[in-house]
């Protein structure tokens, strides 16, 4: 009884905490501009079906894919045990689904045992990934501190997970054996895939009170692990597995190489090469932005912004980047990580000291410098690579809009190359008129 | 070489005729002495096959890509709706351009501002004019059993889903084509995109093409294939900085299937 209510406090404190939490971050995203993403629903729901579901970016590179798989498949399936566990957990029952569902259940657990364990090879070759092979994508500068420990501290989680779990199971088994479980009164076997080996091979010298003790602590253990993943999900990287669904399902479906059309801008100059038109008539209704271009996160659209909370941080973007690749300063992902950083600053500080707050700080200079954003040749190699269809060359060219249309502020070369443009019609000196030479040079 | 036959919108239009396509050559097309050759290329090809073709010649002006790219809305959009208004009134259907940058731009971002035309790369109109058995390439012509590796347009490849018509052109020369590690969806950008070709790269430890230009040389291919005007200096460029520049050469897909045409 004590513990049904122990539990109770926990799951609902557990789900609550997480659930403020979820809301947070969503109003955070709706800090963003508007943008119209909700056309073509059955072209999204396959792009979710395939990206986000089917892992189908992840596949360019079949080793990590399979782990990843692994690790995936495993937390989905695992959810069925959760519901048991949450059902027992209230009504103090033991195993409750098992009478029930009969052969059913023994597969089903089955199967999540020998998840857990891909999962947990998966999660050791993980870490061996990031700590002992080094791989460059993981030791760029935007990686020091924070991102390392929080990807590290989640892959010890899913370790303690995976034991309790078996600590659970194992105990439980041993119990049964020698007929003490509390899932039945006679001698015999879950018949699980790996713990009725794991059982009577690790647990079957301790005594029966032992052995009720530790498949109480995998149990407990277990559940608190839960919570703790749970609650910790939203501060990390690992809100990907949220995410990525409606990140997905939002994708930029046009073709990659076309670039947003600014209306404001298409208004004005509508305006200029129009003489007859009427200056005074009515503007269209909040096309004019409060400035053009973002230098802070809420010049950014709110896809934008759930692009930043969807980034696993994994780095494929920047390992692609021609200007990462040799050596420049700007890296697709750290542009990602800098906007979510910023936009949890911004927003908690707009949440503490009111929403008029400013705190003098921006997105482009205290986070994102000029170089980064003048490094970009747009190749789309990030955009192309990222598992879950973010888009970082959005915001690099968002980010260029701002320096050149409101602050006039990019490399001499490139002035000289728009002054041509406006004169010339080309972005070198010509005369216009020669524009036809070539046609009579041989 | 035959004099090239090159009518203006005006031209024709003072004549009672329209073409079926529009030649867009771009600034880097009419003004950049090496892409002048390519925009010869594809002219001796089209001539070639009479196809219906004219250009704008004088009244033609840089689609604003570069200034888009950059970041200047208001010039790419000067740019675009004057284009568009030339465009409009000749009636241009159909365009073709050699330059991805070009292409990109006309197909994706003239629309939303009122310019709706069917574009496509020089590359789709040679593969087309082949099929249709036009264009007819000898056999063991001129690039016969040679390596020939092609450098994807970031342009072309990633932003527009265009990988296989200048590959079948290549293997349409009886040559060898041979495909750099990073290639098609992979492809590594030769560093002019974005406006980099108007300005210094920023600081680092190399520069862009000369990483491209070690993917090609890995190849061992002697001919390097471009698809853009960009893609063609950089690489030239590339291959001058290993000074290998007499023994490989960087030749845009509408030069090879010229040559080997014997246009
Ligand atoms: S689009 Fe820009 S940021 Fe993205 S890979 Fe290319 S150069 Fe890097
Ligand atoms: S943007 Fe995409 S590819 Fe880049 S680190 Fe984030 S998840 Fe990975």
């Amino acid at each position: 009884m004590v513990a049904a209510i122990i539990f109770s406090v926990m799951l609902i404190a557990g789900f609550g905490w997480f659930g403020i939490n979820i809301l947070k971050i969503r109003s955070n995203i709706l800090l963003g501009r508007d943008i119209d993403r909700k056309d073509k629903p059955g072209q999204r729901w396959k792009t979710m079906a395939l990206v986000a579901l089917g892992q189908k970016k992840m596949f360019a590179r079949p080793i990590p894919a399979l782990l990843h798989l692994g690790i995936y498949v495993a937390f989905v399936i695992t959810q069925v045990e959760l519901i048991e566990i949450i059902t027992d957990g209230i009504r103090g029952s033991h195993r409750i689904f098992m009478s029930s569902l009969g052969g059913l259940y023994t597969l089903a657990i089955s199967i999540i045992e020998v998840l857990s364990v891909a999962a947990l090879i998966a999660t050791i070759a993980f870490l061996t990934r990031r700590n002992i092979l080094k791989l460059p994508r993981f030791k760029k500068p935007e990686m020091k501190g924070f991102p390392t420990f929080d990807a590290n501290l989640i892959l010890v989680m899913e370790l303690i997970l995976v034991t309790c779990i078996f600590t659970m199971n194992g105990a439980d088994e041993a119990l049964y054996l020698k007929g003490a479980s509390h899932a039945s009164h006679e001698a015999g076997s879950f018949g699980f895939a790996i713990s009725s080996w794991v059982g009577p091979h690790l647990f079957g010298g301790f005594s029966v009170e032992t052995l009720h003790i530790l498949e109480r602590i995998g149990w407990w253990g277990h559940w608190v692990m839960v919570l703790a993943f749970l609650n910790y999900l939203p501060y990390s990287k690992h809100f990907h597995i949220l995410l990525a669904f409606p990140n997905t399902y939002y994708s930029n479906l046009e073709k990659k190489g076309k670039f947003t059309n600014m209306e404001a801008v298409t208004n004005e100059v509508k305006l200029m090469l129009d003489p007859t038109a009427d200056p005074y008539a009515a503007p269209v209704a909040d096309a004019t932005p409060q400035r053009f271009g973002a230098k802070d996160v809420n010049d950014l659209t709110w896809k934008n912004l759930m692009d930043a909370y969807t980034c696993t941080e994994c780095g494929r973007c920047t390992s692609s980047c021609p200007a990462n690749i040799t050596g420049k300063k700007l890296s697709p992902r750290k542009i990602m990580m800098d906007t979510r950083d910023r936009l949890v600053e911004y927003a908690d500080g707009k949440r503490k000291n009111g929403k008029d707050y400013e705190d003098g700080k921006s997105l482009l200079g205290d986070y994102i410098t000029e170089e980064e954003v003048w490094a970009c040749t747009s190749c789309n190699a990030c955009v192309q690579e990222c598992p879950v269809n973010i888009d970082p060359l959005a915001i690099i060219v968002d980010l260029r809009r701002y320096l050149v249309m409101e602050e006039s502020k990019m490399p001499t070369e490139l002035t000289g190359m728009l002054t041509n443009i406006e004169n010339n019609g080309a972005p070198w000196q010509f005369s216009p008129a020669d524009r036809g030479n070539w046609i009579h040079e041989d | 070489m035959s004099t090239l036959h090159v009518p203006t919108m005006a031209e024709m239009m003072a004549q009672g005729q329209t073409p079926d396509i529009l030649f867009w050559v771009g600034c880097s097309g009419s003004f950049d002495d090496r892409a002048k050759k390519i925009t010869k290329a594809l002219v001796r090809i089209l001539n070639e096959c009479q196809v219906n073709f004219a250009v704008l010649g004088a009244e033609e002006s840089c689609t604003g890509d570069p200034a888009k790219r950059a970041g200047n809305e208001f010039t790419f959009q000067m740019q675009a709706m004057m284009n568009i208004q030339v465009l409009d009134g000749y009636e241009v259907k159909k365009i073709v351009t050699a330059c991805p940058h070009c292409f990109n731009t006309l197909k994706n971002e003239y629309p939303e501002l009122g310019g709706k035309y069917e574009v496509i790369h020089h590359t789709q109109l040679i593969q087309e004019l082949i099929n249709s058995g036009k264009l007819k390439i000898k056999e063991g012509g001129v690039f016969k059993g040679k390596k020939i590796t092609f450098h994807d347009p970031c342009y072309l490849g990633r932003a527009n889903d265009v990988y296989e018509a200048p590959r079948a052109l290549i293997e349409k020369l009886d040559a060898e084509l041979v495909e750099m590690k990073r290639c098609k969806t992979t492809g590594l950008c030769c560093g002019a995109g974005g406006a980099q070709m108007f300005k210094e790269a920023e600081k680092g430890n190399k520069e862009v093409n000369v990483e491209r230009t070690e993917d090609a040389l890995e190849t061992e291919a002697t001919i390097i294939a471009t698809g853009c005007p960009f893609c063609n200096t950089m690489m030239t460029d590339g291959v001058k900085n290993f000074n290998k520049e007499h023994e490989i050469q960087v030749l845009d897909v509408a030069e090879l299937i010229a040559n080997a045409a014997e246009l």
